[in-house]
């Protein structure tokens, strides 16, 4: 066990009407992290903070707090504070009173109360806004009130359930940069829960991939886009070209009817493995050098790169390059043993396939439908 | 097929047609009409014979005569006095009893909260005069409590113990309890709108923050809920303020109410004027307290909505 843990959750089980949210699992959470849940609506993710928060009881397993088992103990006595989906502001009072409500119930003097909430406000820059109410704030705001009313108490643990989904695409990118600041400013442990890969990937220490209940991966940003554990981690984190090879020995692959140099060993002799190869990890050559060979059937300028996608005998990659090329071009495809990543199979493995259903959809901005999902969730949960 | 990050393209808004002045206009004319027939009409009519005498002149006499006495202007304080009272009473003994009654309902699952509802509304299909001779039947000296004394009385009298008979009709309890039963459902029904519409999240959010249930309910859920306090004190108060059948077959001849005038006013023949005179300065008593209500609801109208 590692030194440093704050939260440890072990063997966690929950399941609503016979239907397993979480299974069997285990986490530990370090002292000053930033931690970020990421997966699809549904995977569990708002479950296990919600556990956390002690909304909800595990069916089985151990929520533990600075090695003190915290299983039934309620919400209002635990060391954590939570950040709402919807920020859940209390509408009757303003915005100084919501951030001075956890610290009243702290039992603190009045001056103390003021130089904490003063304070706060200033920390997430809304002096001035004391005696607003909250139903006349921006969206962008309510969060900050919101972040303002949680760390007023100075949690061990802050719980952000998807902070910053109701948020517009460049508020977002923002707050998310706010957040981090505030997280090594005041160091608190963060645990942060998205659906969206680019957050996770851009603020955590660790990502914690989960998916049906399950953990997938627990990883720093890094490894984890480099080193995909299986298909849907590989898939769901950012793009991915995952195709069907066999090991032939160690730093040795076979995909695509080619043979591959590459960086991974360990395998059993001529094992069916998937196999990642990232889009920007692709070199654009011309067709008699590459050891791919293909006609490009779409292009999309993205400002820095084309993105665009290529038939290799039947199989649609997606390639990022900052070279031109254009609908209808043959192109070779050279792939250094490095970028290269190999996984074993798993239940995933069937439910990838290449990209010829791309389209310029997967620029994720804000999904309503699945915000909607996700609230649904939350709403089952109570 | 392809990755599981891409999204679907956001659904647009979808906004009303506008709507010409023409079709505003036939839009509101039922309204319009239903108001004209069973508001403005009735209303002109009252304030017709008030402001009238027998034979149609204008005359404020019917206000003047209404206190021209001493006596008679004892009577008007008296029994405005205790229609106030007894309105309050009533009023005050609905909150206390629909409060938990309604924060229990809405706290409760779904198949529950059916049954609670329909054991609410059953009672309201049932006349009311029905249930206030049902009361009467309950209180009376011969009544089913009183029968039920007498039977536990049997069964002692071996022992030389006996429970005295209980005269609970006519008297200000019987006209109190009458008007709570027959209006307690409109306490409930608003509060309980207000508090199963209340976001469980704010509720949440406040656990969150250290406030134990007793604190969630002072701090957040009891001052969220208070519009709907509010409509309920006032769908409570105003029929019970200008009741006169409850006062009449539960609070005997000593607990007249203003309702109990204005109707003998008109249904004794004597005075179709005195009658809505007397309706009018009701109207303005309750008018004024509405006025007051709707100072605490104000502003909270939506509040609840996180």
């Amino acid at each position: 066990m590692e030194k440093n843990v704050v939260i440890d959750l072990r063997n966690i089980s929950v399941s609503f009407d016979g239907q397993p949210i979480l299974k069997d699992l285990n986490l530990y959470i370090r002292d000053r992290e930033f931690i970020t849940l990421l997966g699809p609506s549904g995977c569990g993710k708002t479950t296990t903070l919600r556990i956390i928060g002690g909304f909800l009881n595990p069916d089985s397993g151990e929520v533990i707090f600075d090695g003190k088992k915290y299983n039934g103990v309620p919400a209002h006595k635990r060391p954590v504070n939570t950040i709402f989906q919807r920020y859940a502001l209390f509408p009757h009072l303003n915005v100084y009173k919501n951030v001075a409500f956890g610290l009243q119930l702290l039992g603190l003097t009045r001056q103390e109360i003021e130089a904490r909430t003063t304070d706060m406000l200033r920390t997430v820059n809304l002096s001035g806004f004391e005696r607003r109410s909250v139903a006349s704030l921006s969206g962008g705001q309510q969060q900050r009130v919101a972040i303002a009313r949680a760390l007023a108490v100075r949690p061990r643990v802050l719980l952000l359930d998807e902070p910053l989904g109701a948020l517009d695409l460049k508020l977002r990118k923002d707050m998310q940069m706010e957040l981090k600041n505030i997280q090594q400013q005041l160091g608190v442990t963060f645990v942060y829960v998205t659906h969206d890969q680019e957050e996770a990937l851009s603020m955590s220490d660790t990502i914690v991939v989960m998916d049906e209940g399950e953990i997938q991966q627990i990883g720093k940003p890094k490894d984890i886009y480099d080193e995909p554990k299986n298909a849907f981690v590989a898939d769901f984190i950012g793009e991915s070209n995952i195709l069907d090879g066999i090991m032939l020995r160690d730093y040795r692959v076979a995909f695509a009817g080619v043979q591959f140099d590459c960086v991974d060993k360990g395998f059993s002799r001529s094992e069916p493995v998937d196999v990642v190869i990232r889009p920007e990890d692709v070199d654009v050559v011309a067709p008699e050098s590459g050891l791919l060979r293909g006609e490009v059937t779409n292009v999309t300028f993205k400002g820095v790169h084309y993105e665009f996608i290529v038939d290799v005998a039947g199989f649609k990659w997606l390639i990022q390059s900052t070279d031109a090329v254009t609908a209808g071009d043959v192109i070779g495809i050279a792939i250094k043993p490095e970028e290269i990543h190999i996984m074993k199979k798993s239940k995933y493995s069937d439910a990838v396939g290449d990209y010829s259903s791309y389209s310029d959809e997967y620029e994720e901005l804000s999904n309503p439908d699945e915000e909607e999902e996700a609230q649904e969730e939350t709403e089952a949960d109570a | 097929m392809t990755t599981m990050t891409k999204q679907k393209a956001a659904a647009k808004p979808r906004s009303a047609p506008p709507r010409s002045g023409y079709t505003r206009v036939l839009l509101n004319t039922p309204y319009l009409l239903w108001c004209v027939i069973f508001v403005l009409v009735p209303l002109a009519m009252v304030a017709y014979y008030a402001f009238t005498d027998g034979s149609g002149h204008f005359t404020l006499g019917t206000f003047a005569d209404l206190l021209a006495t001493a006596e008679k202007r004892a009577t008007l304080v008296d029994v405005f006095g205790r229609s106030m009272f007894y309105a309050l009473i009533a009023t005050a003994i609905s909150l206390v009893l629909a409060y938990p009654l309604a924060y229990i309902m809405a706290h409760s699952g779904r198949g529950a909260q059916r049954n609670l509802m329909m054991l609410l509304m059953v009672p309201m299909w049932m006349n009311f005069l029905i249930c206030t001779y049902c009361w009467m039947n309950i209180l009376s000296k011969n009544g089913i409590i009183n029968g039920g004394i007498a039977w536990v009385n049997l069964k002692l009298s071996p022992l030389g113990l006996a429970l005295p008979k209980l005269d609970m009709l006519n008297k200000p309890g019987a006209v109190i309890l009458g008007m709570v039963y027959n209006y307690l459902p409109y306490m409930i029904l608003p509060i309980y709108t207000v508090l199963a519409k209340l976001s469980p999240s704010l509720v949440e959010a406040a656990q969150d923050l250290g406030a134990s249930r007793f604190q969630v309910l002072r701090k957040v859920t009891a001052p969220l809920s208070l519009p709907g306090v509010a409509s309920g004190i006032t769908m409570v108060f105003v029929p019970s303020v200008s009741t006169f059948y409850i006062s009449q077959k539960l609070g005997g001849t000593k607990n007249q109410l203003i309702g109990d005038w204005i109707e003998r006013s008109f249904m004794g023949g004597y005075s179709y004027n005195g009658g809505a005179a007397l309706s009018l300065i009701l109207m303005l008593i309750i008018v004024v307290c509405m006025m007051v209500m709707k100072h605490f609801s104000d502003g909270e109208e939506g509040a609840f909505v996180a």
